[in-house]
């Protein structure tokens, strides 16, 4: 095998892998700590996309200088944290905590439906095309192979939601609460913890990642109905291959995904969607919890 | 044997004749209809045979595609009747569920649901990539000749529902005297303790094989239907994951009470669907979506619940009147 097939894989592994993890590990916060398998997160991928998308294209079009759409991307995702945030959690979960797991998914597969025709009715069928900060980052050259900034920059995004993450649950009073409550729900909220504002604070948080994911690949893709249905199978591939509610099991999990399909998109292309279920099949067999997720007490 | 005759029985014969009787005053949209909710509603009903043991599957479109895409390779090598298409198209379903099976019996909750749904992507991902199956534009299904009688135009749909009909009729009998059965009844029992079947001298995983393997019997049934009706198999219309997600649907929403609901709620879900499309294009997920909803917030044990809470308010009703009369 030759050098520059190598570095393909390996920098369109890691930039899909980086793609991947940023709408995966939104899963996996949400699943960690609510314990729901939220199928409503493609729509907030959709969301994501499609709102930067179509303020990008506002601001481009009115001459504002070129970095806003970057401030643009993450405004939008945490506007619509907040936003689809508040209405799911509390217009819809908090009517379904403690029934079947079975009955919440198709909930919120229920939910995804109606988001996906409110999306159309907020920004009709024709496609959103929002290239400009990609083409303000333009393009680089690694050993004779040219490469998207824009694309690269997205593996540094990965790592900063990451850490982000990891010092939020590690370091800060919230996130030991928030540990907690994954632990024992009861006796946390005996002990004085509002499970209630914790709950609904860690899906705003998942949402605002899944937005997040949709809205910084808004810019690499033309944005279009349907963009939500693909992304959600991927994501539980990803969450389920790394341990599901395990953040360094999605961040595992989506590398593993990235590079194998970037492998086989470069070498055998034939198997470019079957090899990541495989995969995720694989996992779960020999796994059910998960590569890297402790057996016994839930971590996130 | 008489056993095996009760109500319940009787009601499907009605239904079947009602059916073929009715087939010949459809309009073809209705017959249409007719056929797609019937097929639906077969693989309802294997999923309601899982349902009862707890266990929901979020990949039965593998099965169902399986069948359809049966179909398409017999009309290839040239075999095209419809006893035979189904009989090889549920045969092929059902070897596929008992090797899955063999794996997918040790799972539970949602490792079961998601393995599933796995399989059934992997099975997309390979039939968006073959070539020689149409990848992702899919392939086109000759009419099929019936036992040899080959008719045309109207009275081609009006033999495929007849056939149509018995298939669900078939199904739904074999399906309901399974469920009385000894090894039927395990399935409530495994949903509720596991670990009590085990001691009581049963293997619940077994009776989740056994199960597994009638549900991916089933939805080969309605794959080879479903592609009969439609005329054409591609990978997104009858292996992709929302496609699954429908037939969950029918399931929640024809509950667990009995199998001949599985076919109202296929009916409900395929009006819903064929309204919505026809009258609000714009919003017909919505709305389905939305009915989805209410029918898990307000009517969680789905529409046949409406009948049993009937039946035991007409009882709470005589037990109320008894005593006055008598005075």
């Amino acid at each position: 095998m030759d050098f520059q097939l190598l570095l393909v894989i390996l920098v369109d592994g890691l930039v899909y892998s980086s793609y991947l993890f940023m709408v995966a590990v939104g899963l996996t916060v949400i699943f960690g700590v609510q314990k729901v398998l939220n199928v409503t997160h493609g729509s907030f991928f959709a969301f994501g996309a499609y709102l930067a998308a179509y303020l990008i294209g506002i601001w481009y079009e009115n001459g504002l200088p070129d970095f806003g759409g970057f401030v643009i991307i993450f405004l939008s995702a945490a506007f619509l944290g907040v936003v689809l945030g508040v209405i799911i959690e509390r217009g819809l979960l908090k009517y379904l905590y403690g029934r079947d797991e079975h009955i919440v998914v198709l909930a919120t597969f229920a939910a995804f439906l109606v988001l996906e025709d409110v999306i159309i009715l907020i920004w009709g069928t024709s496609p959103y095309l929002a290239f400009q900060p990609m083409a303000m980052l333009d393009i680089s050259v690694i050993g004779g192979l040219v490469f998207d900034n824009y694309n690269l920059s997205m593996i540094g995004v990965s790592f900063v939601i990451a850490f982000v993450l990891w010092y939020g649950l590690n370091r800060t009073r919230y996130g030991k609460k928030l540990l907690a409550v994954i632990y024992d729900r009861e006796i946390s909220e005996a002990m004085g913890i509002n499970v209630t504002a914790v709950f609904l604070s860690t899906f705003m948080i998942g949402t605002f990642l899944g937005a997040l994911g949709g809205a910084y690949l808004a810019p690499t893709i033309s944005v279009q109905p349907g963009i939500g249905v693909e992304v959600v199978v991927l994501a539980f591939a990803v969450v389920v291959i790394g341990g599901m509610g395990s953040i360094p099991g999605a961040l595992i999990g989506a590398i593993i995904v990235g590079i194998s399909r970037a492998a086989a998109v470069h070498m055998l292309p034939a198997v470019e969607l079957f090899v990541i279920y495989a995969i995720m099949a694989l996992v779960l067999c020999i796994r059910p919890e998960g590569l890297f997720t402790p057996i016994k007490a839930r971590k996130i | 044997m008489s056993r095996l005759i009760d109500k319940t029985f009787w009601g499907y014969t009605i239904g079947l004749i009602a059916l073929i009787a009715l087939n010949f005053v459809l309009e073809d949209w209705m017959r249409n209809i007719g056929l797609q909710s019937m097929a639906r509603g077969i693989v309802a009903i294997g999923l309601l045979v899982l349902w009862r043991t707890g266990l929901i599957s979020f990949g039965h479109a593998l099965f169902f595609g399986f069948g359809a895409y049966t179909v398409a390779m017999m009309q290839i090598i040239g075999i095209n009747d419809i006893v035979l298409l189904a009989i090889a198209g549920t045969a092929t379903a059902g070897v596929l569920a008992f090797f899955l099976g063999l794996l997918l019996k040790q799972y539970r909750a949602i490792f079961f649901a998601l393995l599933n749904l796995a399989f059934s992507m992997i099975l997309y991902g390979v039939l968006a990539k073959l070539e020689s199956l149409g990848s992702t534009d899919g392939i086109g299904i000759e009419q099929t000749t019936f036992l040899g009688f080959a008719p045309e135009g109207e009275s081609y749909q009006i033999t495929l529902f007849i056939f149509a009909a018995l298939f669900a009729y078939i199904a739904a009998v074999a399906a309901h005297w399974y469920l009385k059965s000894t090894l039927g009844m395990m399935t409530m029992a495994v949903r509720e303790n596991e670990i009590r079947v085990e001691y009581l001298g049963y293997s619940a995983e077994r009776a989740i094989h056994v199960k597994y393997v009638i549900s991916g019997l089933l939805a080969g049934m309605g794959g080879v239907l479903m592609a009969l009706t439609i005329g054409h198999v591609d990978p997104d219309s009858m292996v992709y994951w929302p496609v699954s997600g429908d037939f969950v649907f029918i399931t929640i929403l024809s509950g667990t009470g009995n199998v001949g609901a599985t076919f109202i709620g296929a009916l409900v879900y395929e009006l819903l669907r064929t309204y919505a499309f026809e009258y609000a294009p714009e919003i017909w997920q919505l709305i389905l979506g939305g009915s989805l909803l209410i029918i898990i917030m307000f009517l969680p044990d789905g529409l046949w619940s409406i009948h049993a809470e009937w039946i035991k308010r007409r009882a709470l009703r005589r037990a109320d009147a008894e005593p006055q009369a008598a005075e």
